[in-house]
């Protein structure tokens, strides 16, 4: 193994290979120097292989490599069958072999504590930022009976449970209570194979010794620092570290091969959300920026941000676009679907299309009128994501952030960290949005599901390299940020959108004036209720003085004001977008509706003017 | 000649089937290798640990927790029976004194002297596995279960609700065509299996599950009559725990589709035997689709005709079916495998193939979009 602590590597590191291991599909990149920086070359993919018939991740692993090796000539699979490295040459072998996994269904964790709003939102916090799936998250205050909180336990069968409770020097009585009714479930692990379940215990530390004397017998107890350990702190660190190291004591050391696959790393392997959440919280840091990203799948939804450095992060666990896309009809309601929608459709015919995708998840669009329903689908199973994120993401976040008692007792409710006015860059991954057929859609969607305020650049993640560069920025920070901003986003353009309600279609919302790189300048009024696409390019630096027309709309200078700074373009360009925010006004009159989405999308020149076949 | 794999749904006539019968906790297994066992025949049976019932005693009797055990008639691991006595204090001069009985006949799992909370179990509950299907045991796995094999037709299905059941197959349609109406079940269909043809109704549904039927199999069904049926919406398919009275099993998909002439054809040729079917679904990891059997029990089938293929993946002319809008539930056979991807009408590039559909039309569908009929 190389030096895993990069103390080495930062100074030598010439080439990297990184897989994610998926739960279908293993993805290979191949990283290396080329001049003075660090740049994406090669990538491979080949089905994952933990499942039968061959029940061992490493296959898939070296099929992926394999693919690389025969791309680029570079030989990286040794002739039994492993990773090559060090590096010997240009052509053989590579410095640094790492890893994440998402494969099995991923981390999934039972959180648990005293008071839900705190300890136990401070659990489940830990749990989330190390990249599992929550599956419930208890508390002696959550409305359920005892009995039907044991009973759940039992029915739950995750990696393992964290289990807080109590500031240190608080609460007994409670946790112990909280104790008791995990020892009385006697939950049992995931993969089975007669391992005791992990329990992390990480609450008021005058309790531990009863905490042992409970759960020592029916568990494999583990016992790190409290995440509350007062009442306006949060030290969510030593959990979150803890659930890393038995993600690959117990769950990577049991599923099928993943013993092997860590002898080849240099680096731990880790859960795939958790390596996203990292390289955006190293982007958010070094460039000083406010990141908001989303990840949308088949199954799941996973939104990340990082405002005023700190960090969160929601996995909404049935809002995807194939096995759950019927969830997101459950749960948005067809008429919400139906306000993208671009065409008047029959509502039985949509529902039972909706439910067929769900039963056949591998199908693709084949005629335009498909992939706008598949579209406006997203752009629903996006905003309920968002929104979901934005509820969590309240109050005490993050490791360590201090507040008074007094901001630890208020109303939580319109104090979400993410504010959309204060959001420099939104970067989307997954199928729908980073291979949708034009660019201009993937940021179509995005602008309607986020509705971003002010002026907010959009890219998405071209192959989903995320998470092998959070993996890589644990080892070498600068190469996984060079790979970053050279091969890994797209750059889709800026979208500017004054923040306040427009009602009045054809009044003027605002007056554009750009100036562009070739001095040519782009003098407009929008009127309310307008889409305006202005092409230019990441490069392009584009002065703009923005001028509100109405009082109360705020562009980022403030109510009225006038807003002069520099815009960047790129694959689409600048959108100038007067529909009203935070709400996108969009008519209910499906005649109007149907109208006014047409308009959007010729002004943006999204799909092909005819029908597909 | 080229061919792709796509899997698509088992239609087999014969074909042999393997059935793990799994406890889901740890017990006996009454059978062996080599047992020629029944459907209904218990293969395994074990006990599910009682419910658990914790009651704050400290509380109600008015005790200090650290006290608590004074006071307590029975301790850990005794068997207790509902409403009898297990605290009782001893008041103040002989009166006021406080009583606490047990909720439930079980056993005391725990006394805590910190919070005062008396756990119970409630007495175990013992849960039985039968074979499902007629059948041999090819594989015990000691305290867990049995693999039960047997030469059978086999149907899956594409989404199903309910559980295993089995009943006798009856016809409800002429046709593959025909809808099954709530006009064609009568009370001689109680406990059997109705087979449907293009669309059950939710009058329909009502109609078989009121005359008690096990089973109904259909082409299509209206995907928002779910919840009409369940109360709730299948937001993700993983299903079979579904109680609505039968066992659902749609073989094409949600609206109105002509059920595949084969799987219709062979579900008519098995009208009147019995049939073991599962509406559970996973659409998942480990993917599970509702199911029909029909085992040989009394006929003798040869070997070669059981023996399951090795699947050989799409070819020119075999036979397919469209399993999305536009051509969704159409059936044809494949024209052409051409290499390049195609731009599709959507925008996006993909590897197609060439169909020529029943009624003469050839067109152009993303392979993904194709299944193969399997037989």
């Amino acid at each position: 193994m190389s030096d895993p602590t990069g103390a080495t590597s930062q100074v030598q590191l010439r080439s990297v290979l990184a897989t994610d291991c998926g739960s279908t599909t293993t993805k290979a990149i191949l990283i290396e120097k080329v001049g003075d920086g660090y740049r994406q070359t090669w990538r491979g993919e080949a089905p994952t292989t933990v499942e039968a018939p061959f029940e061992d991740v490493t296959r898939g692993v070296v099929n992926a490599a394999t693919e690389i090796q025969e791309l680029s000539g570079r030989q990286l699979v040794t002739e039994d069958g492993g990773i090559l490295t060090p590096e010997k040459s240009s052509e053989e072998g590579v410095d640094l072999y790492i890893s994440t996994s998402s494969a099995g269904g991923g981390l999934q964790v039972v959180a648990g504590g005293v008071v839900r709003s705190m300890s136990a939102e401070s659990a489940t916090r830990a749990a989330l930022g190390a990249g599992a799936i929550v599956m419930d998250t208890f508390a002696t205050n959550d409305k359920r009976r005892p009995h039907e909180q044991i009973e759940r336990i039992r029915q739950l069968r995750p990696d393992m449970i964290l289990m807080s409770g109590g500031t240190d020097g608080g609460t007994r009585k409670h946790v112990v209570a909280l104790a008791e009714r995990i020892r009385a479930a006697r939950p049992r692990t995931r993969l089975g194979g007669g391992f005791n379940l992990p329990v992390i215990y990480a609450g008021n530390q005058d309790v531990r010794p009863d905490v042992e004397e409970l759960l020592n017998e029916v568990c494999d107890l583990q016992v790190v620092d409290n995440v509350r350990p007062v009442l306006e702190n949060e030290n969510l660190g030593p959990a979150r570290d803890k659930i890393h190291d038995l993600f690959m004591e117990h769950v990577m050391a049991q599923a099928p091969g993943y013993d092997k696959l860590m002898t080849w790393t240099d680096a731990p392997i880790m859960p795939t959300p958790g390596a996203v959440g990292l390289i955006m919280q190293t982007i958010a840091r070094q460039r000083e920026i406010n990141i908001l990203g989303v990840d949308i799948g088949g199954a799941t939804t996973d939104v990340f941000s990082v405002f005023t450095e700190i960090f969160n992060r929601t996995v909404s666990a049935n809002l995807g676009m194939s096995y759950s896309v019927s969830n997101v009809l459950a749960e948005a309601g067809l008429p919400s679907i139906l306000r993208w929608v671009p065409f008047d459709i029959d509502e039985k015919m949509l529902r039972n299309r909706i439910g067929n995708k769900m039963i056949r998840p591998t199908t693709i669009p084949q005629t335009l009128e498909e992939l706008k329903i598949e579209q406006a689908i997203a752009r629903e199973a996006l905003r309920l994501a968002f929104i979901q994120h934005k509820e969590f993401a309240v109050g005490l976040k993050g490791i360590q952030q201090e507040r008074t008692i007094a901001d630890a007792f208020r109303q939580s409710g319109d104090e979400s960290l993410v504010q959309m006015m204060e959001l420099d860059l939104l970067v989307g991954s997954g199928g729908v949005l980073s291979h949708a057929p034009r660019r201009v859609q993937s940021m179509r969607m995005m602008i309607d599901a986020f509705a971003p305020e002010g002026v907010t650049e959009l890219a998405v993640d071209s192959i989903f390299m995320m998470p092998h560069l959070g993996v890589l920025s644990t080892v070498n920070e600068e190469a996984a940020t060079q790979v970053f901003e050279k091969d890994c986003i797209i750059y889709l353009g800026t979208c500017v959108a004054p923040l306040g309600a427009v009602k009045q279609l054809g009044r003027p919302a605002v007056q554009v004036e750009l100036t562009m790189p070739d001095g040519s300048v782009v003098n407009e009024i929008l009127d309310a209720m307008d889409l305006r696409l202005y092409p230019a390019s990441h490069d392009d630096a584009v002065q703009a003085t923005l001028t509100p027309l109405q009082k109360h709309l705020d562009l980022g200078a403030g109510p009225g004001k006038v807003l002069n700074r520099t815009l960047r373009g790129g694959v689409v360009g600048i959108v100038i977008d007067t529909r009203g925010r935070p709400d996108i006004q969009i008519p209910s009159n499906p005649l109007q509706r149907v109208a006014m989405l047409d308009r959007w999308v010729k002004a943006l020149g999204e799909y092909p003017d005819e029908e597909g076949s | 000649m080229a061919a792709i794999f796509t899997p698509g749904l088992k239609v087999t006539e014969h074909g042999m089937v393997h059935k793990d019968r799994r406890l889901p906790l740890e017990g006996e297994v009454t059978v062996q290798v080599g047992d020629t066992v029944t459907a209904d025949q218990v293969v395994a049976r074990t006990e599910l640990p009682g419910k658990i019932y914790p009651v704050n005693l400290a509380n109600k009797l008015g005790v200090d927790p650290g006290r608590l055990k004074e006071f307590l008639l029975k301790g850990e691991g005794d068997k207790v029976s509902n409403g009898e006595t297990i605290a009782r204090t001893n008041g103040i001069l002989g009166f006021f004194k406080a009583e606490a009985e047990a909720i439930v006949t079980g056993t005391i799992e725990s006394i805590s002297t910190i919070t005062g909370q008396v756990i119970f179990q409630a007495d175990p509950i013992p849960v039985e596995v039968d074979a499902y299907i007629n059948g041999k045991v090819v594989e015990v796995v000691p305290n867990e279960g049995c693999v039960v094999q047997s030469a059978a037709t086999f149907v899956q299905g594409i989404f199903g609700l309910g559980g295993e059941t089995k009943g006798v197959l009856a016809m409800g349609v002429a046709t593959p065509t025909d809808r099954l109406e709530a006009s064609a079940i009568d009370e001689s269909m109680a406990g059997k299996i109705i087979v449907g043809g293009s669309y059950l109704d939710l009058g329909g549904l009502k109609r078989a599950i009121d005359v008690g039927a096990a089973g109904v199999v259909t082409g299509g069904f209206d995907y928002d009559e779910i919840k009409e049926v369940l109360g709730y919406e299948v937001g993700v398919a993983i299903t079979g725990g579904e109680d609505l009275g039968l066992t659902l099993i749609v073989t094409e998909g949600f609206g109105s589709i002509q059920m595949a002439p084969a799987t219709f054809e062979l579900l008519r040729s098995k009208v009147g035997k019995r049939a073991s079917i599962n509406g559970a679904t996973q659409i998942r990891a480990g993917v599970m689709r509702p199911e029909v059997v029909v085992t040989f029990d009394d006929e003798e089938v040869p070997d070669e005709l059981v023996a399951d293929p090795e699947p050989v993946g799409i070819g020119i002319g075999d036979q397919v079916r469209g399993i999305r809008a536009p051509y969704f539930g159409s059936l044809g056979k494949v024209a052409g495998l051409p290499v390049e991807p195609v731009v599709l009408g959507s925008g996006s590039k993909a590897r197609v193939m060439e169909v020529e559909f029943e009624n003469g039309e050839v067109a152009v569908l993303p392979r993904a979009n194709v299944e193969a009929i399997e037989r």
